[in-house]
C-alpha cells in the first residue's frame, strides 16, 4: 500500500488487514511501555493547512507510539498563508528529509495531486481533504464498531468485517467527507448504509450511491439499526438556506432526549457514534453523547490506533 | 510572391488548383505553374477558407505571462485560422476604444492573423454599467462582438439594455450563461462524480436558465443573441426551441465539450479544470447532435492559455481553461468528421463562414472562388499527431489532449495571400498593412 | 517459483518421534540449567516458537514434583515491531502478546523458536522482551540450529544441529499449525 487517500481504494483484505493491525496496535496501548520500536528514526510530518487539533493530535500521538519523530506544519503559521504553493510547501518537507506525509487541506483532491505528481516520492495519508474523504476516521469508526459487535456477541473481532451490520449516517451529508469514506468502507466490509438526511443535505448525485437515502430518521431508528452515525452540522448552514434554524434541523434530524428514549424504551442495542467536534444540543443532546450507548471516546482511542496501522503499513516495505 | 496550390480537395470535395495572386484567389481549376510562383502540393490535402475562432483569449494586455498576442496569433495561424476575436477579459478590460484599438494594433503588427477584438458589454466587467459600444464600434478594431466572457451579464435588466443599444451599431452581445447564485465556489458539473469527490457542482440549470431569459429578452427587442460555449443537453434543446420560433440566436460549442466528460476529474489533475465544466457523456452526445443539426452554429475553441503555476497545484487553487486553437481542427474532426456527422463542407460553414459572419468579418469566411481573399487552410486529414504541449506556439501548456494521437493535421494556413504556416511549420507574418 | 531449474529436493531430517524425543532432551536441559522449576517461564516466538513452548511446558509440569500447571509456565512474544527488516518485507500483521499471570519481572525466560539462522529474531526478542520488563536471565532454546549466524547470539538449549546451505531452506511442521509433525530441509545443497 503506497498511499491512504481514500476507502474507496481498498480492498475487503487490506481493510481488514489495517483493522487487525489496530488491534494489536490499541493493546499496546495499555500496557506500561506504550512505545513500539518499528518506525524508529523515520520522520512523520503533520502537514495542516486546516485547523484540527484533535486529528493532528492523534496523529502524533500515533506516529511517537511507533517512534517515529513528527514535525507539525500548520499552515497559519507559516509562509503558506503568504502564497506559497502546495507544491513547494511539499518538496520543502522532502528537503528537510521527511519520510512521510500525513496531510488535511481544505482542497477536494489535494493528497491525490500530491501522491500523482512528482513533487515529492513519499507515502501520503489523507486526513481529510475539503469534502472528498477522511479514510482515517472511517477506518477507526469501523474499528469500534467491529470491536463493540464482537464484545457484544462475546466473539473476537480478528479477521472480520461487518458483514450484515446496519448503519444510518445522519446529518450533513453532502459537505461530509466523513460520510464519503465511511460509505465506501462500510459497503466493502459487508454493511448497510442508510443516509439520512435533510433533502437540502444530500448530494444530487446521492442516488446513484450504495445505500439507502431517508429523510425520516424516526422511521429509521424504528427499523433498528446496529449504529447510528451522528454528523457535526454546522448551525451557520442556515445562512446558505440548508434549513430555516438550528431548531427545526434538531427537531427533525438531531439525535435528541426525546430519540434516545425510543432507543432504550425497544431495548435495542444501537450504538452511537460521532466522529466530533460535537455540537452538543444541535446534531445530538447531551444525554445521547453521555450514554452508554456512546463511542466517542473509544473512537479517540481507537483513532491512534488505527493511525499507527496506517502509517505501520505505509511505511513498512517501502523498500521494496 | 504567389502561390500556386496544387490538387488540393477544396471543401473535401474535387482536386483542384489554386492560384493566389496579390493576396487573392486568381484562377481555379487545372493550372500550369509559371512566372514567379511557389507551388504547394496539396495533393490527398483538404482546403478550406481559414478558421475564425468566436471566442479567444489572448490574454495582453495584462497577462502576457500567459499569452501574448503574438504567441496567441501564431498558436492560432498554426491551428489554420486566420482570424480569432479575442475576449475583453483583459488587464485593464477591453471596455474603452483605446484599449480595443491596442489590442487591434498589436495584432496586425504581429500578423499572423485577424485580431478582432471584442468589447466588454459592461465597465470592467462589474455587470453594472454599460461600457462604450459605439465608441468601441467606430474605432479601428471596428468592434461587432461584446460580451463579459468570463462572466456572466447576470442582471436581467442590463442585459434587456444591452441587446438593445447594441443593435445600433449592428453588433451581438455574446453571453457567458452562468447564474452565479447557482454556481458559487463551483468547481466542476454537479452530477454523480461531483457528489462523489465532495466538489461544490455546477447545475446545469445555471447555463440553461440563463439561455431560455436570454433567447426571450432577444425575442422581446428584436436583438441578436450569440451564446458561447454551450455544455449541456439542456442548452442545446433551449435554442433548438428558440431557433424554431425564429429568435435570432446563434450558439457556439468548444472542441473539447465536444469530446471530453467530468469523468476525467476524478484525477484531480486541474488541466481539467475549466468554464463551463466538463460535463457528462450524454451532453456530449447532445452537442454533437446539435451540431449536426444546425442549432449549434459554430465552433470557438475559449482558448484559455494559463501559466504553469495556476494549473501545477491542487484542484481548488487552479485556474479555469484550456488551450485549444492548435487543437480544434484535429478535434472537429475526430468527433465530427470522422464519426460521419458532418463533411468538410459543413466544417467551412462551422469553424469558417458563420463565424465570420456572426463577428461581421468582411473578409474572412468567404467562400472560395475567384476574386476572393485568400484565407485558407489546407488540411492532411489522414495525418496522426501526438498532442505535446511543449511544442505549442501557445505559451500555455494546458492542454487536456496531452498525450492524445489526433488524426489531421494543418499543412499550411494562408492570411490574405501570404503563407503563415508552410508544411506543418509556422513560417513567417505578413508585413503590417493600413 | 524457477520453473526452468531443476525440482527442489526435500528431505526429512526429524521425524515426529524425533522431534518429541528431542523435546524430552531439551525439557529436561531447562531444568537441569535452572536447578528446578522455580520462577521459570517459556515465551515461544510466534508462529511455531509458542506450540514448541507449550510441549516444553508440558514435559517440565510432569516431570516436576507437585502440581504445576504447563499453562502458567508458557506465553508468547510477538516480535514484528521489534524486526530490523520491515522496510525490506511485506507488511507483517503482528500476533498478540501473552505473558503468563506472574509476569517476567524477575523470572528465568526462557525464549522458545523453531530455528536458529541469522540470530536477528532473538535480537528482536530480546529488544521486545526489555519493553515488557526485566527477566533475572534469559535463555534461548531452539529446535534447530541451522547455522549461518549474522549477530554474536547462540542458544542455549538445541534440538539439533542442522548444518545447511544458505540456498536451503528449513521448514518445520508442527501438528498444532500444519496438522503433521516434521523438519524438512528442502533445496539443492
Amino acid at each position: 500500500m503506497k498511499h491512504l487517500l481514500s476507502t474507496a481504494d481498498l480492498t475487503r483484505e487490506e481493510a481488514i488487514s489495517i483493522l487487525d493491525i489496530a488491534e494489536e496496535m490499541r493493546e499496546s496501548g495499555t500496557r506500561a511501555i506504550k512505545k513500539l520500536p518499528a518506525l524508529r528514526g523515520r520522520t512523520v510530518v503533520n502537514l495542516f493547512f486546516e485547523d484540527s487539533t484533535r486529528t493532528r493530535i492523534s496523529f502524533e500521538a500515533a506516529a511517537k507510539r511507533l517512534s517515529a519523530d513528527v514535525i507539525n506544519f500548520s499552515a497559519k503559521g507559516s509562509s503558506v498563508s503568504k502564497g506559497e504553493s502546495l507544491k513547494d510547501t511539499a518538496q520543502t518537507l522532502l528537503a528537510i528529509g521527511a519520510d512521510a506525509v500525513v496531510i488535511r487541506h481544505p482542497d477536494s483532491g489535494a493528497p491525490a495531486r500530491l501522491a500523482a505528481t512528482d513533487w515529492i516520492g513519499l507515502p501520503i495519508v489523507n486526513a481529510g481533504d475539503g469534502t472528498h474523504e477522511h479514510p482515517t476516521q472511517a477506518l477507526l469508526d469501523a474499528f469500534t464498531l467491529r470491536r463493540q459487535v464482537a464484545l457484544r456477541d462475546g466473539t473476537s473481532p480478528a479477521g472480520q468485517g461487518l458483514d450484515g451490520l446496519k448503519v444510518a449516517i445522519v446529518g450533513d451529508i453532502l459537505h461530509s467527507r466523513v460520510a464519503r469514506s465511511n460509505l465506501w468502507l462500510l459497503n466493502t466490509l459487508g454493511a448497510e448504509v442508510t443516509m439520512v438526511a435533510p433533502p437540502t443535505l444530500l448530494p444530487v448525485g446521492a442516488h446513484s450511491w450504495p445505500c439507502t437515502i431517508s429523510y425520516d430518521l424516526d422511521a429509521v431508528i424504528a427499523s433498528g439499526v446496529d449504529a447510528l452515525m451522528m454528523l457535526r452540522v454546522q448551525g451557520e448552514r442556515m445562512n446558505a438556506a440548508y434549513f430555516p434554524n438550528p431548531r427545526e434541523y434538531s427537531r427533525y434530524w438531531g439525535l435528541d432526549d426525546a430519540r434516545l428514549g425510543q432507543l432504550d424504551s425497544s431495548g435495542a442495542e444501537t450504538l452511537i457514534m460521532h466522529p466530533g467536534p460535537m455540537n452538543r444540543g444541535l446534531e445530538i443532546s447531551s444525554a445521547a453523547a453521555d450514554s452508554p450507548r456512546s463511542t466517542v471516546l473509544d473512537q479517540v482511542t481507537n483513532g491512534v490506533a488505527v493511525r499507527m496501522a496506517s502509517l505501520y503499513m505505509l511505511l513498512s516495505g517501502d523498500l521494496i | 510572391m504567389n502561390y500556386l496550390i496544387q490538387q488540393a480537395a477544396i471543401l473535401g470535395g474535387e482536386a483542384q488548383d489554386v492560384l493566389i495572386v496579390d493576396g487573392k484567389i486568381a484562377q481555379i481549376g487545372s493550372i500550369e505553374a509559371s512566372g514567379d510562383v511557389q507551388v504547394v502540393d496539396a495533393k490527398n490535402l483538404v482546403l478550406l477558407p481559414g478558421l475564425v475562432d468566436t471566442h479567444t483569449h489572448l490574454r495582453e494586455p495584462g497577462r502576457e505571462d500567459a499569452e501574448t498576442v503574438e504567441t496567441g496569433s501564431q498558436a492560432a495561424a498554426k491551428g489554420g485560422y486566420t482570424a480569432v476575436h479575442a475576449m475583453a477579459n483583459s488587464t485593464p478590460v477591453a471596455d474603452t476604444a483605446g484599449v480595443v484599438e491596442q489590442v487591434y494594433e498589436l495584432g496586425r503588427k504581429a500578423g499572423w492573423v485577424d485580431v478582432r477584438p471584442v468589447g466588454a458589454v459592461t465597465v470592467g466587467l462589474a455587470g453594472k454599467q454599460l461600457s462604450e459600444i459605439g465608441a468601441m464600434a467606430d474605432s479601428r478594431a471596428q468592434v461587432k462582438m461584446f460580451s463579459d466572457d468570463g462572466i456572466c451579464v447576470w442582471d436581467p435588466l442590463l442585459m434587456r439594455r444591452a441587446l438593445e443599444y447594441v443593435k445600433a451599431f449592428d453588433g451581438v452581445i455574446a453571453q457567458h450563461a452562468q447564474e452565479p447564485r447557482l454556481t458559487e465556489g463551483a468547481q466542476m458539473n454537479e452530477g454523480e462524480v461531483s457528489s462523489i469527490l465532495g466538489m461544490p457542482g455546477w447545475p446545469a440549470v445555471a447555463e440553461e436558465s440563463i439561455i431560455a431569459r436570454d433567447v426571450l429578452l432577444a425575442e422581446h427587442v428584436g436583438a441578436r443573441l450569440h451564446v458561447c460555449h454551450v455544455s449541456t443537453a439542456g442548452s442545446v434543446e433551449i435554442i433548438r426551441w428558440a431557433k424554431a420560433r425564429g429568435i435570432n440566436v446563434t450558439a457556439e460549442v468548444t472542441p473539447h465539450h465536444l469530446l471530453l466528460t467530468d469523468e476525467l476529474v476524478r484525477t484531480f489533475d486541474p488541466v481539467y479544470k475549466v468554464n463551463p465544466p466538463l460535463r457528462r457523456e450524454a451532453d456530449v452526445q447532445a452537442l454533437r447532435a446539435g451540431v449536426a443539426d444546425g442549432t449549434i452554429d459554430v465552433i470557438g475553441t475559449d482558448h484559455a492559455p494559463h501559466p504553469s503555476e495556476s494549473k501545477d497545484c491542487e484542484w481548488g487553487a487552479a485556474a479555469m481553461g484550456m488551450t485549444g486553437l492548435e487543437t480544434a481542427l484535429s478535434i472537429v474532426q475526430h468527433t465530427l468528421v470522422d464519426t460521419g456527422l458532418l463533411d468538410w463542407a459543413d466544417v467551412a460553414r462551422i469553424t469558417s463562414e458563420v463565424p465570420a459572419q456572426i463577428g461581421r468579418v468582411a473578409d474572412q469566411g468567404r467562400p472560395i472562388a475567384v476574386g476572393e481573399p485568400a484565407n485558407l487552410a489546407l488540411v492532411d486529414p489522414a495525418a496522426r499527431w501526438t498532442v505535446d504541449p511543449s511544442a505549442m506556439a501557445t505559451k500555455g501548456r494546458n492542454s487536456p489532449f496531452a498525450g492524445m494521437q489526433l488524426p489531421g493535421a494543418v499543412r499550411a494556413t494562408f492570411f490574405h495571400g501570404h503563407p503563415t504556416v508552410l508544411d506543418g511549420q509556422l513560417a513567417t507574418p505578413r508585413a503590417a498593412h493600413a | 517459483m524457477n520453473e526452468n531449474s531443476v525440482p527442489d529436493v526435500s528431505r526429512t531430517v526429524l521425524t515426529g518421534d524425533d522431534i518429541d524425543r528431542v523435546l524430552t532432551r531439551v525439557a529436561f536441559e531447562i531444568i537441569e540449567a535452572n536447578k528446578g522449576t522455580d520462577d521459570l517461564v517459556l515465551l515461544g516466538i510466534p508462529s511455531r516458537g509458542f506450540p514448541l513452548a507449550q510441549r516444553l511446558a508440558q514435559r517440565i509440569a510432569a516431570s516436576a514434583p507437585g502440581d504445576l500447571d504447563p499453562a502458567a509456565l508458557v506465553g508468547q512474544l510477538d516480535i514484528t515491531m521489534y524486526r530490523d527488516d520491515l522496510r525490506h518485507s511485506t507488511t507483517r500483521t503482528p500476533s498478540p502478546t501473552r505473558l503468563p499471570a506472574g509476569g517476567i519481572d524477575g523470572k528465568v525466560v526462557v525464549l522458545v523458536d523453531d530455528v536458529l539462522y541469522s540470530g536477528r529474531t532473538i535480537r528482536a526478542a530480546l529488544d521486545a522482551l526489555a519493553d515488557w520488563g526485566r527477566p533475572r536471565i534469559v535463555r534461548l532454546a531452539v529446535l534447530v540450529d541451522r547455522g549461518h549466524r549474522e549477530l554474536p547470539i547462540r542458544a542455549d538449549h538445541v534440538g539439533k544441529n542442522l548444518p545447511t546451505a544458505k540456498s536451503e531452506k528449513v521448514r518445520v511442521h508442527l501438528a498444532e499449525i500444519d496438522g503433521t509433525n516434521e523438519v524438512m530441509i528442502e533445496g539443492v545443497a
